[in-house]
């Protein structure tokens, strides 16, 4: 009965890691950099999803929904003028921060990773900007009672589904069948799968591999502000300037373990890590003679935990392949 | 011999000066400066380990304040609980009548401290190191990240060491001592410096340098090259929790928000901005950013504190990715042109 509780909130839970993951494992597959300004554009999607609610709620057009149609429909404005902005925004970096570090060597391009994620970060606590307080979204759907499902499973317990647990994963899902579209079916699409596999090569057999990769850094923005929308509106309802810190280092950890650079790597990650970072939450706690452990307590370790045994059992993460380094 | 005698004598003349600082300073200069004097020279330790990793052997740890935390928490741990036992000859409330007195009574106290904090960090760094060291690449970063999320997380959950409101000691027993003076800041700061700047100089660092510079090659000279970064790294994490012993008890208030990433990145700032390798570059940058956000306080200005690292940061990585003084040394022999130039 728990079980099939914990799997449920852990799927909630991993459709946003997945979608923050997968701008991770994009960029890597065709820059090999470790995007850490993608947990800051995770933050600014979520942060003008509010603004956009906010505002369409003072024109009326945003009121709480019961349905599950009502829902989507109500939340699709509030999520396509975030991942617009947030477009803007993963483009903007790329050009002025990575572009021109394009030849120069990997610690160059990941410091400046994290001084423009520390950039954003600071720039949104500013009092001006986004300021340090909570912000709290207008409600779409409530997660009382009223936008709740009961299930009876067969053996007759009792599960219960809140409605915007099945919005939040319908919606992943939808956006992540579009990208598989992309990028296996579209010209783009092929075009990014040939820069990952081979940067040089690509280039040399005509791809402009500039355009591809601001496609990729869109691509990715669009996802984490998607997630943002979802995570702020639907999961948690307050959204604060650091929140993309710990999410994003989780979903980079999916990513890994899923194997950097791998589309499917990243989904599987992704919702392994929301599954089993759900199932330790709702784990009881263990009593060791008089020492009682909460396991609960522990999930924001549990993440790194998971990534070391990763990396000292496969490396390359489950799906990914291990490529050895040539001179 | 005449050599021998004449580094004897640097050291005892080190060691001299550095009590007579210890005893004078407080008195002469207002608290306030004085302690930004104390976190410079913590920060400096904390600068020169970081540079040893990524500088010296081009890793990237971004979790440097997780060490710091690890030697602030076991040393904190060890001079309270350890009190009766070890140091009943320390005042109970752990306050000193005067620097002097502390120097003298506590220095027992505060070297076993030093080593018990030092090496346990150490230990941390080869646990946590080992795994991430073995692969290639960006892997460290994340590795070294994640480890101050678990300290963290392991810290606000052991009441023993106060969970998440701090730690400063038993109610109504002992409290952390304030061992922590100009002597053993300093002192510690030296030996970090000297022994990178030897370190850079000597075969071992040699070896350092070329995983730097291009590891396949490296390897392909016979050089193991996990166990250099590993030993690189194990030496950065032992100075990182001495750095720590010291804030601990300079503190006496031990805070897990005081090792929080935001700490991490300002050690990353010092040694990016003084220059990957360059030691005087860390202790200058070091002396720079710790001293900044005080003046930023005091224009009223703190709130952009964080953005004007982070701007500089990228601003330098743009412009002058070698940092300010590059892989350069700035040496009294150099300056004077005294002896023989030592090109790196």
């Amino acid at each position: 009965m728990d079980v099939i509780q914990n799997l449920i909130n852990g799927v909630q839970l991993g459709s946003i890691y997945v979608l923050i993951a997968l701008g991770y494992t994009m960029v890597y597959g065709v820059l090999r950099l470790i995007n850490f300004a993608h947990s800051d554009v995770f933050m600014v999607g979520a942060f003008v999803g509010y603004y956009t609610a906010v505002k369409l709620a003072a024109m009326g057009w945003l009121t709480k929904q019961t349905t599950l149609l009502g829902g989507i429909l109500h939340l699709l404005p509030v999520m396509l003028v975030s991942m617009a902005v947030c477009v803007v925004l993963g483009l903007i970096i790329e050009r002025l921060a990575y572009r021109p570090l394009r030849r120069a060597p990997r610690l160059t391009a990941l410091i400046t990773a994290i001084g423009v994620s520390l950039l954003l970060e600071g720039a949104a606590q500013l009092p001006f900007v986004f300021g340090v307080d909570p912000k709290f979204y207008p409600e779409i759907l409530p997660s009382g009672p009223e936008a709740t499902m009961h299930f009876h499973t067969f053996w007759g317990s009792e599960l219960t589904v809140s409605k915007n647990a099945l919005v939040i994963v319908f919606t992943a899902f939808l956006l992540m069948g579009i990208l598989w579209f992309i990028v296996q079916k579209t010209k783009m699409g092929k075009a990014m799968r040939a820069v990952s596999h081979d940067f040089d090569a690509a280039g040399l057999m005509g791809i402009n591999t500039d355009v591809v990769i601001s496609f990729t850094f869109g691509l990715g923005a669009a996802l984490a502000a998607a997630g943002g929308v979802l995570f702020g509106a639907l999961t948690f309802k307050s959204i604060l300037p650091l929140m993309g810190v710990q999410m994003g280092l989780k979903a980079f950890v999916a990513a890994v373990v899923g194997g950097i650079g791998s589309i499917p790597g990243a989904m599987l990650g992704g919702m392994l890590m929301g599954i089993t970072e759900s199932f330790v939450k709702g784990a009881p706690a263990i009593k060791i003679g008089s020492l009682t452990i909460d396991p609960s307590r522990w999930t924001d370790a549990l993440a790194f935990i998971i990534l070391i045994v990763v990396l000292l059992v496969r490396p390359a993460g489950i799906l990914g392949k291990n490529t050895p380094e040539k001179v | 011999m005449n050599k021998n005698l004449l580094r004897l004598g640097v050291v005892l003349g080190a060691l001299i000066l550095l009590a007579v600082g210890s005893s004078v300073l407080p008195m002469v200069l207002p608290p306030i400066v004085f302690r930004v004097v104390m976190l410079c020279g913590i920060a400096i330790i904390m600068s020169v380990s970081l540079n040893i990793i990524n500088g010296f052997t081009g890793q990237f740890s971004i979790g440097h304040a997780g060490f710091q935390a690890v030697g602030a928490y076991s040393a904190a741990a060890l001079t309270v609980y350890g009190h009766d036992r070890l140091f009943p000859f320390l005042p109970k409330d752990g306050t000193f009548s005067s620097p002097m007195y502390s120097l003298t009574s506590g220095a027992p106290a505060m070297i076993l401290a030093l080593l018990l904090g030092g090496s346990l960090s150490a230990l941390i760094g080869y646990i946590v190191g080992l795994p991430s060291l073995r692969l290639r690449g960006d892997y460290l970063a994340i590795v070294t990240l994640g480890f101050g999320e678990i300290i963290r997380v392991v810290v606000e959950n052991t009441d023993a060491v106060g969970g998440p409101r701090g730690f400063s000691g038993v109610s109504g027993g002992a409290q952390v001592p304030a061992l922590t003076n100009f002597f053993w800041v300093y002192g510690v700061a030296l030996l970090a410096i000297v022994v990178a700047r030897n370190l850079r100089f000597s075969v071992l660092g040699l070896s350092f340098l070329s995983v730097r510079e291009d590891e396949i090659a490296a390897q392909a000279m016979g050089i193991n090259t996990t166990r250099v970064k590993v030993r690189g790294f194990v030496l950065g994490a032992f100075f990182a929790g001495m750095a720590g012993v010291l804030f601990a008890h300079l503190e006496r208030t031990v805070l897990i928000s005081s090792f929080n990433f935001d700490k991490s990145f300002g050690f990353v700032t010092m040694v990016v901005l003084g220059g990957l390798g360059s030691v005087t570059g860390s202790v200058l940058a070091a002396i720079v950013l710790t001293t900044l956000p005080e003046v930023l306080r005091a224009w009223g200005a703190d709130q952009y504190r964080l953005v004007i690292y982070a701007l500089l940061l990228v601003l330098m990585m743009l412009l002058r990715p070698q940092g300010i003084f590059g892989r350069g040394e700035l040496s009294l022999g150099k300056l004077f042109g005294w002896g023989k130039d030592k090109k790196n």
